[in-house]
């Protein structure tokens, strides 16, 4: 089985949020980037299937060489080889557009992204990309099992669980529950230095349209100070200040 | 020309995000001046949304209410064709955000997801989105004809409306797929995080699982929805379905309060969209307190089952 996961990188989950250049630009200095938490709950599933079922990873980003030592992670935690798509990436669309031309060259059984990068929370890659292949798209995944051709997958949505099976070639929008926070992998040194020797690969971008723009960015407007109160007073702001009870 | 709006239904009724989006498409229509035309799918009482004012209903019909993305979007696909749509609008809650990038691939569309606001220009359209986790807005532009857009939920509000409206159905298009339901577990908890109005949620303040039943009784009191912090779910007290946060499920309900929650960024970053925000912990310098609207410094055993009482006695 070949799978392809869908790396982005984003700032840590720390990170403070910050924009430059008259709020056009987020600000990324002393800003750490790591993989996507939830791409890096797709990937930890994906290393689990090829000991399960027998597979090949392949890991993809969009981005410029600065995202390199991200990919060099995503092969120490166990992918076989890493591609980058020289770019920066605009939008959703023009990543999809991105990882569709790939796909279509060299086609992949079972392709995950992440339900959301944490970042722009877009959401749209893994859809679009379905759409584009004409592949079924599983977003929200807590569950994935194979059985040949077949995958058993669960879906979250509002209220509960969507039990589905669908025949591949599928993509997934992995998020936690794929794997649990504690089954995530950390590299050790022969991971590390393993990965070294890796494919990594450098493919040329293709030309797309933008078809949306970021124009500015605005930080929410400062909150004011909380309100000590006691259980009678809280019931009393609740009714009649904040009016939600 | 028109605005597009899908509303969603579960079990044959019309949820409040749906009844919300009509509001906001109706708005949009109205600023546009054409007409709003709301689809459905199996939806039982299409009626009610005539108090929103759309122009047009067109209600999907299928056999069974089995929701399969890939048949809906072609459905509102061929609708947004027909009817001459420039925008397509969904509520951003699991299954809208699930629609909306097939759509948009199909219609070569902009796809602008979580808008927080009504767009400050239509030509070309300009809107306020949530990102970062709610961490920040930007204003995001269509550089296409047609634009599929995705509505924050509970960021608009329900909104009353006159006029005619027209009532049709149309059988859904199945498209061609290997993608099969077998079948839904709803989860044992009567209200979800995504509908809650409001959502009591309980951290490691709380010091195990078996102290939950203050947590489940203040919910029910107040007709909430149970959440989590992430360690909870990462320890295994609650299901990780009931995690808020960056990681996990976020919150844009009325009334959130955080019980034994020190705060974590990441836990305020999914809870941001919550308009009220109530904290009751032990320790002041909890950073929670700087992100609360009101706050009990106090012990939880002690603060919250006086909160169950007085509220008890209050009803």
């Amino acid at each position: 089985m070949k799978i392809l996961i869908g790396i982005s990188c984003v700032p840590d989950t720390t990170s403070k949020i910050d924009f430059v250049e008259n709020n056009t630009r987020f600000n990324t200095a002393g800003i750490q980037y790591i993989i996507n938490p939830n791409d890096e709950f797709g990937l930890t599933r994906a290393v689990r299937l090829k000991e399960e079922v027998g597979a090949e990873l392949t890991v993809v980003t969009v981005g410029d060489a600065s995202v390199e030592p991200i990919l060099r992670k995503c092969l120490a935690i166990g992918a076989d080889q890493a591609i980058r798509v020289d770019a920066t990436p605009t939008d959703g669309f023009f990543v999809a557009q991105q990882l569709e031309a790939l796909c279509q060259k060299n086609p992949f059984d079972l392709i995950i992204v992440g339900r959301e990068s944490i970042d722009y929370n877009g959401g749209m890659v893994g859809g679009m990309l379905a759409t584009l292949m004409g592949y079924s798209y599983i977003p929200n995944c807590v569950a994935l099992q194979m059985e040949g051709q077949k995958a058993f997958l669960q879906r979250e949505i509002d209220g509960g669980i969507e039990n589905l099976q669908a025949n591949l070639p599928i993509i997934i929008g992995a998020q936690k529950g794929l794997v649990e926070e504690s089954d995530l992998i950390i590299p050790n040194m022969r991971g590390i230095m393993k990965a070294r020797q890796k494919p990594l690969e450098v493919i040329p971008s293709l030309e797309v349209e933008r078809v949306t723009s970021d124009i500015t960015f605005e930080k929410p407007a400062p909150k004011g100070a909380v309100q000590l109160v006691d259980v009678d007073e809280l019931i009393r702001l609740l009714e009649e200040e904040a009016k939600v009870l | 020309m028109s605005v597009l709006v899908f509303v969603e239904s579960e079990k044959g009724s019309i949820k409040k995000s749906g009844l919300e989006i009509v509001s906001y498409g109706k708005a949009m229509a109205n600023h546009l001046n054409i007409p709003l035309v709301a689809v459905t799918f199996f939806n039982g009482e299409a009626e009610l949304l005539k108090t929103y004012g759309p122009d047009k209903v067109i209600n999907l019909t299928a056999k069974e209410e089995i929701f399969n993305a890939a048949s809906i979007s072609e459905s509102l696909k061929i609708l947004a064709i027909q009817e001459k749509a420039s925008v397509s609008l969904l509520s951003a809650t699991a299954n809208g955000r699930y629609l909306a990038p097939l759509l948009a691939a199909k219609l070569e569309a902009a796809y602008i997801p979580n808008a927080v606001a009504l767009p400050n220009q239509f030509s070309p359209l300009r809107v306020k989105c949530s990102c970062f986790t709610n961490k920040a807005f930007k204003f995001t532009q269509s550089n296409r004809a047609h634009t599929v857009l995705t509505l924050a939920t509970n960021s608009f509000g329900l909104h009353e409306n006159t006029g005619e409206t027209s009532f049709e159905t149309i059988a859904l298009k199945e498209s061609d797929q290997s993608l099969k339901t077998l079948g839904i577990e709803k989860a044992s908890a009567a209200i979800s995080i995504a509908d809650a109005e409001v959502v009591v949620s309980g951290g490691r303040g709380l010091k195990g699982p078996e102290n939950w039943g203050m947590i489940e009784e203040l919910a029910d009191v107040l007709g909430a929805a149970t959440a989590c912090s992430k360690p909870v779910s990462d320890l295994g007290w609650r299901p990780h379905s009931e995690h808020v946060g960056q990681t996990g499920k976020p919150v844009a309900s009325n009334l959130y309060i955080a019980i034994g929650i020190s705060g974590a960024i990441q836990h305020l970053a999914g809870i941001n969209a919550s308009k009220t925000k109530v904290v009751i912990n032990n320790d002041p310098e909890a950073p929670f307190f700087k992100a609360a609207d009101y706050g009990i410094v106090g012990d939880a055993f002690e603060v919250v089952p006086e909160l169950i009482q007085k509220l008890k006695a209050k009803a």
